[in-house]
């Protein structure tokens, strides 16, 4: 019982750095995959050189650590942002680099959507007398993101675990209260399984909600069926 | 110009590459016409279909749908395409999308015809290739003769001026066959202007008005279906035809 004290008195505290750490998942993800469906469908389907601006954007991103990215933008950033009349606060910070990130990964994911459509898809919308644009919007979109939603569910709790790398920025998420807490009450095992619970439960039910995602839009004749 | 001439294609030139797939094809197809283009596989036949409707730009000669020409760069190509009814050779049915929503989905997009007309319109097409109790079904519930009939009233809801088949048949089992050929006869019925390319030797028999024997890009030899059947005047021609006609039947 005297753990359950225990999470009584953090509980306040760590509430708060739920709340942070649920809002930059879903800013990021929700920001991120706005960004990523036209750059997407700019890398897929255009030649040329904002065809090479994506991949050298998702390249950059992918080929670099989420931690060096973040400290770029707190640390590096205020040099040209300031003279701006900038500050680069630690939320600023971290919206920027969990959108920039997300976006850079969900580009990818959405691409093996987008790849398994037929162009013969493509071809009869254009026979029609579809114009790109459509196509795009009649077409790709409800197949394209209707077959990444499995690949962006698995984005989307990688991202909730990665704004824990918030607490080197010091932006108040999850884990960086829990370090403070753990430091203050010299409690590290208890604070740590408590966070690392939550962060189970989380993601347990973000997997759970994004399958009925799944389901619910699935095209009939593309659910998986199991070999026999 | 003729005014009876519903598509005009004149010394049309298509390379891949190195490679010239289309070598100066010409030829012309008048209104309530049936053409069936033979021909041994690679050589062109489908590049030329797609030529027509600019799937596939040709690099040099020109197309008139009418008196319309497409190859012209101030034309609006998907003003006129929607004036040529294209079916492919693996359906290319909008697989996320019910029968009906596949026929409907050109004629409130692209014809800007009200939701309500569509749907009507839709339903009516299905109909006609008899398959009106199937149009909420999306494509992969479908049998491939299904799929293809779907993607002829597709097709032909935006009351084309002219149908392009492109080997609509050669994905289906006989049985199949003989359901798609039925809808495509009873267009030719109807007065349909059609260009097929086909291996079916007993549509082009029965339906065909013309036949184009193509190989390595050139029109080798033209002419009303039977005579080329009976008595080609290539050798080439006799020798593929005969090949084929031993293994579909004539």
């Amino acid at each position: 019982m005297e753990l359950l004290d225990y999470f009584i008195t953090i509980a306040p505290v760590l509430g708060k750095g739920l709340v942070f750490t649920l809002l930059f998942t879903f800013v990021g993800m929700i920001v991120g995959f706005f960004m990523a469906v036209p750059l997407c469908l700019i890398n897929l389907y255009t030649h040329g050189f904002w065809k090479k601006v994506v991949t050298g954007y998702v390249e950059l991103i992918r080929g670099t650590p989420l931690l060096v990215q973040l400290y770029i933008i707190y640390y590096g950033f205020p040099k040209f942002l300031l003279p701006l009349g900038i500050t680069v606060t630690p939320y600023f910070a971290a919206f920027l680099g969990f959108i920039l990130n997300s976006a850079a990964y969900q580009i990818e994911y959405m691409k093996g959507g987008f790849k398994a459509i037929s162009y013969e898809q493509i071809e009869a919308s254009q026979s029609l007398g579809m114009s790109r644009w459509e196509t795009v919007i009649t077409i790709l979109l409800p197949q394209g993101l209707r077959f990444s939603i499995p690949a962006l569910s698995n984005e989307l709790i990688y991202l909730l675990k990665y704004t824990s790398l918030g607490f080197v920025i010091q932006a108040p998420e999850l884990m960086t209260q829990a370090k403070e807490l753990a430091s203050t009450h010299a409690r590290y095992m208890e604070t740590y399984l408590i966070v690392a619970f939550i962060y189970v439960f989380f993601t347990f039910l973000l997997s759970k909600i994004s399958d009925m995602v799944d389901e619910k839009l699935r095209i009939p004749g593309f659910a998986p069926e199991k070999i026999r | 110009m003729d005014k009876d001439t519903v598509l005009t294609v004149k010394d049309v030139v298509k390379e891949f590459g190195t490679n010239r797939v289309l070598d100066g094809i010409s030829f012309e197809v008048k209104r309530g016409e049936v053409v069936v283009i033979i021909g041994p596989s690679g050589t062109g036949k489908s590049t030329l279909l797609r030529c027509i409707n600019q799937l596939t730009p040709p690099n040099e000669g020109r197309v008139w749908l009418g008196d319309r020409e497409i190859t012209d760069k101030n034309t609006n190509i998907n003003q006129i395409r929607q004036d040529i009814g294209f079916v492919f050779q693996h359906f290319a049915l909008f697989n996320h999308l019910t029968a009906l929503d596949n026929v409907e989905v050109g004629l409130y997009k692209v014809k800007k015809m009200s939701r309500e007309d569509a749907r009507k319109k839709a339903i009516a097409e299905l109909e006609r290739v008899g398959l009106k109790d199937h149009m909420e079904k999306f494509p992969a519930e479908l049998s491939g003769g299904q799929q293809q009939r779907v993607g002829i009233a597709r097709a032909l809801a935006m009351d084309p001026q002219i149908m392009l088949f492109d080997e609509p048949t050669s994905a289906l089992d006989p049985e199949l066959t003989g359901e798609v050929l039925n809808v495509m006869k009873d267009l030719a019925k109807a007065g349909m202007t059609m260009v097929v390319v086909s291996h079916e030797i007993g549509f082009a028999r029965s339906v065909g008005h013309r036949m184009i024997f193509m190989e390595d890009g050139h029109i080798v030899e033209e002419g009303d279906p039977e005579m080329i059947l009976r008595s080609a005047k290539k050798e080439r021609t006799r020798e593929f035809l005969h090949k084929i006609t031993e293994l579909y039947g004539g």
